[in-house]
């Protein structure tokens, strides 16, 4: 009898909890959307602002988020999996390689606004960058690299050891096996990685705070080398600089509802790519 | 009986653990030579040795173990190449997460050399010698993963047979399998014994008397016994063999 009222207590303590984690989810999309829905419109998508950013679109927003967060991850991509491949397969002495990883991973727990401060001191001042797309997407990269390296450890250390000795057995040297095996085995993983950190590239204000991001911006980008409007950053500066709230607050809260949307289609992509990976080798 | 493998005094230990003690054996073409033994006695780390898989585990190993006239532990050997030489199966089924074909032409491919349709040639050639073609010719492209336990490990035979190597080392091939398949594999060993030489290892005493023409029994890394299989069976000259063959301890 006490056995069965433990197991319904904790049965019922789980629902409980995951209830809890949907009303959150649910409340905040929902003050999410009704805030911001009135402004979505195909002129909020593909105009520049007007009118004292009170009027008009977020396009230049929108842009520059998206060559940012490019930037980052066509920078951050190679360097995190080779760097990945080269900690689990080739790295050497062991404890060296720990000392390493536990630094990435302490790397991955800071403050992303120290890593702000870190773009603007080494790219825009040191390397005389500017506040740009590049900047922003160099400290970006340096953001989410430990993520992907991470990942692609993880991914690695995953694959059956069976998978590389059959491999080994057929005469494979060691880059062969990496390449063949190991890799195809572990993409899904480290695609895995990759996507979040390409949400979180899309999503930071911090570090592009002085490495990239400008409040107005007349004209689009041009160059790599120009500054850009990005949607995080346009969220804060509305809430924060806008001189006619009433109007600014929604487009805000427009501009929120934009970025979990393309948030929300960077991740279905993905899963999807690592759906469709999954499936061909059945 | 021609001689392919002359093992010469082979010690094997990991850190101060001595595994395998002072093996002196020959290992005959075109035969099947079974190794058996308890558990932990050191078989398959011997059967390792043949295609150097020992290299990744920290084992020292010393003595010789000639193969063509060359010692394959020699600094010189070129694994890549003596694994094209020595083929080898495991005791799970174990084929890539890759297609029936792209699993059996893997060994060709890595080597290079080879025209696709030469590939081709050799992927069907190995398939039918495993008698897997027939079952699997219309889904070449699907993936090995799909088939039965029993066709991944006659797969996997055929993968290792693809490179044409002199021996195939297979490692407890069908400790993972059903009874039927387990059949199947040992009537593809006497099948093949005319093409390759055949070194298996066995947890399965009945399964040594069936299929090899050799046995030899190991015991606590040392070599008790090795002598032609019905000879072992019927008049073993000691007297653990005797008593691990008729099932007092093992």
């Amino acid at each position: 009898m006490k056995r069965k009222f433990i197991e319904i207590l904790g049965e019922t303590f789980l629902r409980l909890s995951i209830i809890i984690s949907l009303i959150f989810l649910f409340l905040f999309l929902f003050m999410i959307f009704s805030k911001g829905i009135k402004v979505i419109s195909w002129e909020f998508l593909t105009r520049m602002p007007r009118s004292g950013m009170t009027k008009g679109g977020i396009y230049p927003a929108i842009l520059g988020t998206f060559w940012i967060t490019i930037v980052s991850i066509f920078i951050a991509f190679p360097i995190g999996i080779f760097s990945g491949i080269f900690l689990s397969e080739y790295g050497k002495p062991k404890w060296l390689v720990d000392i390493i990883k536990t630094s990435i991973n302490t790397l991955s727990g800071t403050p992303s606004i120290v890593f702000g401060l870190f773009g603007l001191s080494v790219f825009v001042i040191g390397l005389n960058l500017k506040v740009s797309i590049l900047s922003g997407g160099l400290t970006l990269a340096i953001l989410i690299l430990p993520t992907i390296i991470n990942s692609t450890v993880e991914a690695i250390n995953s694959v059956p050891f069976d998978f590389r000795e059959a491999a080994l057995s057929l005469g494979a040297t060691k880059s062969q096996v990496i390449r063949n095996v190991v890799l195809p085995y572990a993409m899904p993983g480290i695609l895995t990685g990759t996507i979040i950190s390409v949400g979180r590239a899309a999503g930071e204000t911090a570090p592009i705070l002085f490495t990239a991001a400008t409040f107005y911006s007349r004209r689009l980008p041009k160059s790599l080398m120009d500054e850009v409007m990005a949607m995080p950053y346009h969220i804060y500066a509305l809430m924060t600089e806008g001189t006619s709230p009433q109007y600014q607050i929604p487009i805000a809260y427009g501009t929120a509802i934009v970025l979990l949307i393309l948030i929300l289609f960077i991740n279905g992509s993905a899963i999807f790519l690592r759906y469709r990976i999954r499936k061909r080798r059945g | 009986m021609e001689e392919l493998i002359k093992v010469k005094n082979l010690n094997l230990f990991f850190g101060s653990k001595h595994i395998l003690k002072s093996i002196n054996m020959s290992i005959y073409k075109k035969s099947v030579t079974a190794v058996i033994g308890p558990s932990g006695c050191g078989k398959s780390t011997y059967l390792r040795c043949f295609n150097r898989m020992n290299d990744y585990n920290g084992a020292k190993i010393d003595g010789e173990i000639m193969l063509d006239g060359e010692d394959i532990n020699s600094k010189n050997t070129d694994v890549t190449k003596l694994r094209m030489k020595v083929g080898m199966v495991f005791q799970k089924p174990n084929p890539f997460a890759k297609s029936i074909f792209e699993n059996v032409a893997f060994g060709l491919k890595i080597h290079g050399k080879l025209k696709t349709y030469e590939i081709e040639n050799r992927v069907e050639e190995s398939l039918k010698s495993v008698w897997l073609w027939d079952e699997v010719k219309d889904r070449l492209k699907e993936s090995a993963l799909l088939l039965s336990g029993g066709q991944q490990q006659r797969l996997c035979m055929a993968r290792a047979l693809a490179t044409n190597p002199e021996i195939v080392l297979l490692d407890e091939p069908t400790s993972a399998l059903d009874p039927n398949s387990t059949r199947k594999i040992e009537d593809l060993c006497l099948e093949l014994k005319g093409k390759v030489t055949i070194l298996i290892v066995t947890h399965n005493i009945a399964q040594a008397a069936r299929i090899s023409d050799y046995t030899a029994f190991l015991y606590l890394g040392e070599l008790i016994e090795y002598n032609e299989t019905k000879l072992i069976f019927t008049v073993p000259k000691d007297k653990k063999t005797e008593e691990y063959i008729s099932g007092k301890f093992g």
